[in-house]
């Protein structure tokens, strides 16, 4: 590279900025013809790619709020990222118009195949769903800008004592995020099977953001960690403790994903059951395999050992890996419950996930630029390093 | 009967705070000092690290344990639901692995957890009702209000005479031969 990035501190950000932007272009020409010519298929592949998406910056703020919560110097190194990740929510809220106005055509209580009873359609009904997702993106974003808000203000001032705002506004976000996921997951991807419910989904969907969350926190952080501000400062303390909370995570998901599984499997009533039914054919076993291997197993195994933690490459695919997996596992969520003409693998997924991560991208990665990596008065040295 | 040299187990060193005995910790295994042990009444951060040596095998165990204990969880219910008991429960198969699950679970942390506890207490030599230092009279002080750093006879390097001068040299209270 002819900059020494030491003075531009955006420069990295900005060359992912161009690659991303050439391409963007073409998918999201791709999907809006995809609209054209069968709107329920572009309308469930555009859910996907949604959820995949939106997973990021909605787990960020749970994340964010965590870190204020606990401290430690994980959170300060990736708070950053994570901030950025939440100032996109306008754009993701943004993108969820399509699904907001297609809302009739995409879920069967909305478009005729399946009539909800009364007071099932006082929650199932299309006015209702717009207005809730309105109120989630409100609640996220609201919080959201006060805690970015905060920090640029900790930034330019300084001001004692902040840690303890930080916490008083972090923990009934936790709490907001918990309610809202809960209900978004009900509304965006439990209603495509509006017979099946499971009072396990919505942790399991919002543990599931969380993971996406850190593992891309994660990847920021080791793309950038050979640069300013973060080059030498982040070592191998961070990246143990980065390890061993994305083992914890790992596990809190796996223990969420097989209780709901067993607590459906015994139960075996006719309302739940169908949910792994028609996933235990075709290609959906398969998936479900290759998602617990590479969410599960294979991290737990190299993240149990000391040196898997500590080293940056096999933490880095380790991350790579569970984001690839979280898409893998949003798919086996969503499309086997809308078949769209009896198909459930279409087209439309293909480009509906690059023309959506791609521009969310782009956007992340200004915003990413537009402050430094660090915060500029936290300590970001690992506890143990302060002695000797 | 013909006198004899006692052979020692090591020569051992009091320090009167915690921070003397690491730094003398420390500065012993800069020297090359390989096989050496501290004594303390209260738990100190890095110890551990400035005295003992490479990796602990206990990890191994533990993953090997759990695996055993996993391994032994599935195979009694498998043998129990499906060869010596067969029951016919909800027209589900005899071999139902999801049933099995929460049982495996468990036997693997059983298995983890017993073997984490007996292998440290086997890979530390414990329980150890005799110890050549019990022979030094003020190591009884050791579990009240002193600390100590003792390097022993089998060290590769281990010299009665030049170790003792070494650890005068780390302003210990006392130096004191261990007979063995």
């Amino acid at each position: 590279m002819a900059s020494d990035g030491t003075t531009h501190g955006g420069t990295p950000a900005q060359q992912l900025s161009l690659i991303n932007l050439l391409g963007a272009v073409l998918p999201i020409g791709l999907l809006a013809w995809a609209f054209a010519m069968n709107p329920p298929a572009a309308l469930r592949s555009y859910l996907w790619a949604f959820c995949v998406v939106a997973a990021v910056p909605c787990g960020s703020l749970a994340l964010l709020a965590l870190q204020h919560l606990t401290g430690g110097a994980w959170g300060v190194t990736m708070r950053r990222p994570l901030e950025a990740a939440v100032r996109t929510l306008p754009l993701v809220a943004l993108l969820f118009v399509p699904l907001a106005l297609g809302a009739h055509i995409l879920y069967p209580w909305a478009n005729g195949s399946y009539t909800a009873p009364y007071p099932k359609s006082l929650y199932l009904n299309v006015p209702a769903f717009q207005l809730r997702a309105g109120v989630y993106f409100a609640v996220w974003i609201v919080l959201g800008t006060v805690l970015n808000y905060w920090s640029t203000r900790q930034d330019r001032e300084n001001p004692p004592d902040f840690d303890r705002r930080f916490r008083l506004i972090a923990g009934p976000t936790l709490g907001l995020y918990g309610l809202t996921i809960t209900f978004a997951s009900i509304d965006w991807v439990m209603s495509l099977e509006p017979m099946w419910f499971s009072s396990i989904f919505g942790v399991l969907f919002g543990v599931g953001q969380i993971l996406s969350a850190f593992v891309f926190a994660i990847l920021m952080v080791l793309l950038f960690s050979d640069r300013p501000p973060l080059r030498g400062v982040i070592r191998a303390g961070h990246l143990r403790d980065y390890g061993s909370l994305l083992l914890a995570f790992v596990m809190i998901w796996m223990y969420l994903s097989i209780s709901q599984f067993i607590l459906i499997w015994s139960a075996n009533l006719k309302e739940e059951a169908p949910y792994y039914v028609e996933r235990s054919h075709g290609i959906w076993p398969i998936m479900a395999g290759l998602v617990v291997l590479a969410q599960f197993f294979t991290p737990f195994l190299v993240l149990l050992t000391r040196d898997g933690k500590r080293n940056a490459r096999s933490l880095g695919w380790v991350a790579g890996m569970v984001l690839a997996a979280r898409a893998a596992e949003l798919y086996w969520f969503i499309a086997p419950a809308r078949p769209v003409d009896h198909h459930t693998l279409l087209w439309s997924d293909l480009v509906a996930l690059p023309a959506l991560a791609g521009p969310w991208f782009l956007f992340f990665t200004w915003q990413l630029s537009r402050r430094p990596l660090l915060p500029l008065h936290v300590d970001p040295t690992p506890a143990e390093d302060h002695h000797g | 009967m013909t006198p004899r040299e006692i052979p020692i187990y090591g020569i051992v060193a009091e320090f009167a705070s915690p921070a003397d005995l690491l730094e003398a910790a420390r500065a012993t295994k800069q020297a090359g000092y390989t096989r050496t042990d501290a004594y303390s009444p209260l738990p100190i951060e890095g110890l551990a690290g400035a005295v003992g040596g490479g990796h602990s095998k206990l990890p191994v165990l533990v993953f090997l344990g759990g695996l055993i204990g996993g391994a032994s969880g599935y195979l009694l219910q498998y043998y129990t639901a499906v060869h010596s008991y067969p029951f016919n429960i909800g027209g589900r198969p005899l071999h139902s692995w999801p049933a099995f699950i929460p049982v495996t679970f468990e036997c693997t942390i059983l298995g983890a957890a017993l073997t984490a506890i007996f292998g440290m207490l086997a890979l530390n030599g414990l329980p150890m009702p005799y110890h050549p230092l019990f022979h030094v009279g003020r190591f009884a002080r050791a579990s009240r209000d002193k600390f100590f750093l003792c390097i022993e006879a089998r060290d590769p390097i281990f010299d009665a005479a030049r170790t003792r001068a070494f650890l005068e040299t780390l302003s210990p209270t006392a130096v004191e031969e261990v007979p063995s």
